[in-house]
């Protein structure tokens, strides 16, 4: 008896062990697993959401984003201000990410529409690679922009699979 | 126990699998120490958990596999702004990175008020202001066509969605009205969305629509107008006891919306189609009903396609095999084939085919299943910028016309910045291509020739490797009427010459390098919206290739990869191959209207629309050209070039609908 209950526990065990979580299987079917798998993983609402409340997240987190780009933007009008032309075009896109790309996002995946979320989310990232460009190589947001770009391609990923 | 209940906390804890399995084995323990009968009622319990876990473990990797479909390319930096080319994202659904275009320069364009108001088009349909998307219910009632459309009033992207609307005399002069429906009952509280109108026996009408519920759930309404006296049907009501239909079993409540027009059965009752999808399998779903208020749904389908995904959109109408005449949806016979039309939500192309209705049970089979609704080689009614058409039996001209929301191809921060967004195509005729019998031919509207102006004729030899300047004054506003004609001796020595290698199997527009590339017999056409040295441009040709069996297979094409410097612009290359018959000519036409290009080739048997943002070839600025960039053939060019007037599109007021009226 002892002995199958044993052999029982052990066979649970790689059942367990073999069984990805849904966060890990859905972040395999995106360009950036380590991100995604982090992104989600530190949200206290990825470990019960569905593909549909795991976008939403990942979208809350380029509203994140975007809102600390753009207070490190606002940040550097002083300290550089040489690059005035570019933080002003930097700062309209990113405020098109917090106004336009980030309610049409939650609006069309919470309804039911994705599609109009996967281009609100592609935007984003249009809007950080344009921003990032208008320092002709001397940007000094890169890192900031790089992340919004990488976020919204594993985003993108995940609202197709809503589609 | 219930084993599910056990599942959640211990899938909770998948973060570190190897410690909560250590964990696990903890409460275990004290089996040992339990009396001996209970041991075999744990070992049995114990047995049962394992089951579940395997089924668990199944189940989820069962619901993994949907997204294996979806490819996406590795992650490549996307800092490095090198000649990496642009992949035009929105149109592909094949997930390829989206890249700022840096092959011209890696200076961003920063849009100024004077370069985006340029944009707006002068005789398109789009409202003041803020963002539109599919065609509503279009219809002709009482001397006026109505236009209903998708509509944010508050913003320039998709939300808040309610039904804008606006009526003409002659589908291109329209003056705006106010909204027809919003979203004030919890069942389209989330938004009002896409639906068709039907003409009832004794000439009234009734909108059936989809709302989103307040819980988010797809519903269908009914809504008639309040007064059907009022020609321009401005106010509707909403039926007391909507919803009337909602998600039946097996379908997902976000998967069921875009009712059709309906149209009468053999035995006297209205049907209906709508689309949804079964895990990837695209569906249409079918209803029949007296009073448009209670339904019977069938047991089967109108159609289904395995691998397409969610038809949104869906179009259902009868074509005349023999006549050019439009049909009532209701028509049936011998004389008709049906088509069967979606919207890919995959792809955000529209597919259709041509087949058989069978109104005994409802059903519909392609004529060609290799082509079916929504297969990657499917038809297609444009294939460039064209997505939620919707076509209606125009009663008052007996044609049936084809609406299509054109999106923008530009970034969002442009769109906020001109506070607008999008277009509707030109309203066309669709009438089956009675030459090949095969596929749809699609046309202008004829009243769209009440815009031209002056026009110039030209004819011309244009030889190899040469772009002539079209002397035509302003260039923003045109309506191109085309023949070509490939030099008779070219033609036949290239044919000839075993070394001019066959090209047609490889070929398309897509992925042979656009018009740039210059091949044996093409390209060959017209550059729109091109500055004076050709810095942007926006080609728009043919593409003659040889085939293996000597043959010639014709292409046409739409290249936007030089439509504009600005970088935060999709700019693909857009085309198929069109149908060429014995004895025809290459004939082209091309309407160009500030920021969209529509083109037509052979008469309508393949159209391409497509979005342009030049920064520099605007205004005073914008020119055309013809250009043949073949390496050897000569071709001869006879067209005419139209000046486009504005349509003019009012703003609500009585007095622009008074004005209208009379016209």
């Amino acid at each position: 008896m002892k002995k199958m209950v044993v052999v029982m526990m052990i066979m649970m065990v790689m059942v367990m062990v073999s069984e990805a979580s849904m966060i890990e299987q859905t972040c395999k079917e995106t360009p950036d697993f380590n991100l995604c798998v982090s992104l989600l993983d530190s949200d206290p609402r990825g470990s019960s959401a569905d593909t549909s409340g795991l976008a939403l997240i990942l979208v809350d987190k380029i509203k994140g984003l975007a809102t600390k780009t753009l207070k490190e933007i606002n940040s550097l009008y002083k300290k550089r201000p040489e690059l005035k032309q570019a933080l002003d075009e930097c700062s309209r896109r990113y405020k098109t990410i917090l106004k336009a790309d980030v309610p049409e996002a939650i609006e069309a995946i919470s309804k039911g529409v994705p599609k109009f979320g996967e281009d609100g989310v592609i935007d984003a990232g249009v809007e950080a690679a344009v921003c990032e460009g208008e320092f002709k190589g001397k940007s000094p947001l890169t890192s900031l922009t790089k992340s919004m770009q990488k976020v919204s391609n594993v985003t993108r990923a995940i609202v197709r699979m809503l589609l | 126990m219930a084993s599910s209940d056990a599942l959640l906390p211990i899938s909770a804890r998948e973060e570190d699998p190897l410690l909560s399995a250590g964990s696990r084995s903890d409460p275990n323990a004290e089996t040992h120490r339990r009396r001996r009968p209970v041991k075999g009622l744990l070992a049995v319990s114990f047995g049962l958990l394992f089951i579940a876990f395997y089924v668990v473990l199944i189940a989820t990797h069962d619901g993994s596999s949907r997204s294996n479909d979806v490819k996406i390319e590795s992650d490549e930096t996307a800092t490095t702004t090198s000649r990496a080319r642009l992949a035009g994202v929105s149109e592909k659904s094949n997930g390829q990175l989206w890249k700022l275009s840096g092959e011209r320069n890696t200076v961003s364009f920063a849009w100024n008020n004077s370069v985006l108001s340029w944009q707006r088009t002068a005789f398109h349909f789009q409202p003041e202001q803020n963002w539109m998307n599919d065609p509503n219910g279009p219809l002709f009632y009482k001397g006026w066509y109505h236009f209903f459309y998708q509509y944010n009033p508050n913003a320039a992207v998709w939300g808040d969605i309610v039904w804008g609307h606006a009526v003409s005399k002659d589908l291109i002069h329209w003056v705006h009205l106010p909204i027809a429906m919003v979203a004030d009952q919890w069942y389209d509280a989330n938004g009002v969305w896409t639906g068709s109108a039907t003409f009832l026996d004794d000439g009234s009408l009734v909108m059936l629509y989809t709302g989103s519920t307040d819980k988010s759930v797809q519903v269908q309404n009914l809504a008639y107008p309040e007064d059907l006296n009022d020609p321009l049907l401005l106010k509707w009501v909403k039926y007391s006891g909507n919803p009337v239909l909602v998600p039946p079993p097996g379908i997902l409540p976000k998967d069921f919306r875009d009712p059709t027009t309906a149209w009468k059965t053999s035995d006297g009752k209205w049907r209906i189609t709508i689309g949804s999808k079964i895990n990837k399998t695209g569906i249409s779903l079918v209803y029949d009903t007296i009073d448009f208020k209670t339904y019977e749904k069938h047991d089967t389908l109108l159609h289904k396609v395995p691998n397409t995904g969610m038809w949104e959109c869906v179009d259902f109408y009868p074509v005349s095999k023999t006549a050019v005449n439009g049909l009532d949806t209701s028509v049936n016979g011998p004389n008709v084939k049906h088509i069967v039309k979606a919207s890919m939500d995959d792809t955000r192309f529209d597919h259709y085919a041509v087949g058989t209705y069978f109104d005994s049970n409802g059903t519909w089979i392609p004529d060609d299943p290799t082509i079916d609704v929504g297969m990657s080689a499917s038809l297609r009614y444009d294939y460039g910028k064209f997505y939620a058409s919707k076509t209606f039996y125009d009663q008052n001209k007996g044609r049936r016309i084809l609406w299509s929301w054109i999106g923008e191809s530009d970034s969002e921060a442009a769109d906020v910045q001109k506070g607008w967004s999008s277009l509707q195509g030109i309203p066309r005729t669709v009438v089956l291509d009675t030459k090949t019998g095969k596929n749809l031919v699609q046309w202008p509207v004829e009243e769209i020739k009440s815009l031209r102006l002056s026009s110039k004729q030209f004819d011309m030899e244009v030889g190899p490797g040469s772009v002539v300047p079209v002397d035509v004054d302003s260039a923003a506003q045109l309506d191109i009427e085309a023949e070509f004609e490939i030099n008779k001796e070219s033609l036949d020595k290239i044919l000839g010459d075993a070394s001019v290698l066959a090209e047609a199997e490889e070929f398309s527009c897509q992925k042979s390098g656009g018009a740039s590339v210059r091949g044996a017999l093409g390209p060959f056409g017209f550059s729109v919206l091109a500055d004076k040295s050709l810095s942007e441009q926006t080609p728009v040709y043919f593409y003659v290739a040889k085939g293996k069996d000597s043959k010639l297979k014709t292409f046409f094409c739409t290249d936007t990869s030089r439509s504009t410097f600005a970088n935060d612009v999709v700019k693909p290359i857009y085309g198929s191959s069109v149908p060429v018959l014995k004895g025809e000519k290459l004939t082209m036409r091309i309407l160009v209207d500030h920021s969209i290009v529509e083109g037509f080739a052979q008469a309508g048997r393949t159209c391409i629309s497509s979005r342009v943002y030049p920064t520099k070839a605007i205004y005073g600025a914008a020119k055309l050209f013809v250009f043949n960039n073949a390496i050897d053939a000569t071709i001869t060019a006879s067209f005419k070039v139209w000046q486009m007037n504005s349509a003019f599109i009012h703003p609500y007021s009585e007095e622009a609908v008074r004005a209208l009226s009379s016209t």
